[in-house]
């Protein structure tokens, strides 16, 4: 069973939101789990820095060997900033999913409206499969 | 994140597993955490670590693959090389014994139904080895084109488990397997030979063929002999590198090598000389074969040199070998377009360990084909400019 820290909030599309507790800035990525069931990503497509993004949205691309995958924006609000290693070195995403490998962070107008906790996904991806 | 519509191979999970056969290895491939994915109805290692990692270690060291989804249908008989002439459209009854050739079985129209490898074990035995998913209709179809000769076809897929040592170092791991006369003769083993021999102990078919672009060796064993040998061959392998290998690896490596794989490169639609692999088809046997009339057509317009009518006739379109300048990674069923128009379709495209940026194998027009200028490939809505390169796009130093 791959990793999925108690401090993140989850979505079904398999991304991790982290600082949803201390503000208005998230920071945004893909699970453990997600990276696994991918193999090694060569190529990850982030949002534009300044773009207004829509929970729901396709706001990226993570491709791997075998697949090419949309990345959805787990909430309301604009991108601030985004991961430039990751960019540059698409394995961060398999190494270290939920440190060196985050995508992007969004300046959020309000909490989003569904968002699991790390019992709630793991009870989920379990399901899954 | 959600998975696109693009997934080629899907990881495999739960209750559908029953759907699936395995092979005598699944237990092995499980112990070592393999993600199974299903391929041709059977239920395969898609990768056991990082793919990338499997496909180097093939570069540099060696790799392990279970390919025993494979089919293994034997032609035996006084006239079974002839009955091979007919139903193929290679010359296998010229072939040596102990040595074996790439050819293809085509329908009437010379719509490629199967690509294969023929091993001539004996004077009058030839074991054909075909695509798991066409294994069953290649058996079917030789035993009715062998039927006028007498000749024997008999589908021994089930006998056979078959293992694939691939990579620089795969004799290095053999030779200190294998006795008795088989030992000699390994180092000595001639790309596309076979020997029978026995390896840890287990009797084998040891044929000096892959998939892989590398040297290597695959190893015909009982099924029941599978697990064992997997085991002697990763203790034996320890020190050298040798890295149990997926589907997925297998795939690039392949496609690296610029080999064709059936259901991508090669379907009922194409012919050998769309592929570009028309040297397979010869027109110099005597007798009729399968085909012939309607590839003896399209021959004629390739070696002509008058280019009026190809599009009717000939090999309308081209396989090229594309390069992607960008990073994003042209794949299976990507447009081919120039200016805005279609002029083709891609057929494999993965990202190159061995280049370092997306390769595709792609179908495009022969007037697309000859200047190359202005390629790109659509990849979900933008036109990413690619390359045509000659193939194979990797080749092993010798």
């Amino acid at each position: 069973m791959s990793s999925i820290p108690e401090d993140l909030s989850y979505t079904k599309e398999h991304e991790w939101l982290a600082g949803l507790d201390d503000g208005m800035t998230v920071t945004v990525g893909i699970t453990a789990h997600a990276a696994e069931q991918l193999g090694d990503v060569v190529y990850v497509q982030v949002p534009e820095v300044g773009a207004t993004v829509t929970a729901g949205d396709a706001v990226g691309e993570v491709e791997s060997t075998k697949s090419v995958s949309d990345i959805f924006s787990p909430v309301d609000g604009e991108v601030v900033e985004t991961n430039p290693a990751v960019v540059d070195d698409p394995s961060l995403v398999n190494s270290d999913p939920y440190g060196e490998g985050w995508l992007f962070r969004v300046r959020i107008e309000h909490e989003p409206d569904e968002v699991l906790s790390a019992a709630e996904y793991g009870a989920f991806i379990s399901g899954e499969s | 994140m959600t998975e696109g519509e693009d997934a080629l191979i899907r990881p495999f999970r739960g209750a559908s597993a029953i759907m699936s056969r395995s092979t005598p290895l699944r237990e092995v491939h499980e112990s070592l955490g393999a993600t199974l994915t299903d391929f041709a109805g059977w239920l395969m290692p898609l990768r056991y670590g990082s793919e990338s990692a499997e496909h180097d270690a093939v570069r540099t060291a060696a790799g392990l693959f279970d390919l025993s989804h494979m089919g293994e249908i034997f032609v035996t008989g006084p006239r079974a090389g002839e009955a091979l002439d007919y139903a193929l459209v290679g010359r296998l009854s010229t072939l040596g014994p102990g040595r074996a050739r790439y050819t293809m079985m085509v329908n009437e129209v010379g719509g490629i139904l199967d690509d294969l490898i023929v091993y001539r074990l004996g004077d009058e035995e030839f074991m054909v080895v075909a695509n798991a998913a066409n294994a069953p209709m290649v058996a079917r179809e030789l035993t009715e084109r062998a039927q006028p000769s007498g000749a024997v076809v008999e589908d021994r897929s089930d006998d056979y488990a078959l293992i694939a040592v691939q990579g620089p170092r795969s004799v290095e791991i053999l030779r200190g397997l294998t006795e008795g006369g088989a030992a000699a003769e390994l180092d000595g083993l001639k790309y596309y030979a076979i020997i029978p021999g026995t390896v840890a102990g287990v009797s084998a078919l040891i044929a000096r063929t892959g998939y892989t672009g590398e040297d290597g060796f695959e190893l015909f064993v009982r099924p029941q002999d599978a697990a064992p040998l997997w085991q002697a061959l990763s203790e034996a392998g320890k020190e050298t590198g040798l890295t149990p290998a997926g589907l997925s690896s297998r795939d690039t490596l392949r496609l690296e090598a610029g080999m064709p794989l059936y259901g991508n490169e090669l379907t009922t639609e194409t012919t050998p000389f769309d592929a570009g692999l028309g040297r397979v088809v010869r027109f110099d046997k005597p007798g009729d074969f399968v085909g012939r009339a309607a590839l003896a057509k399209i021959a004629q317009h390739e070696t002509g040199t008058e280019e009026t009518g190809a599009e009717e006739t000939g090999a309308s379109r081209r396989l090229v070998g594309l390069v992607a300048r960008g990073r994003r990674v042209p794949r299976h069923g990507y447009p081919v377009t120039r200016g805005g128009e279609v002029v083709g379709e891609v057929t494999s495209g993965a990202p190159s360990r061995s280049l370092g940026r997306p390769i595709a194998l792609a179908y495009i027009s022969r007037t697309a084909a000859e200047s190359g200028d202005g390629l790109a490939v659509d990849i979900r809505g933008a036109q990413e400019p690619v390359d045509i390169v000659d193939l194979p796009f990797y080749r092993r130093s010798k």
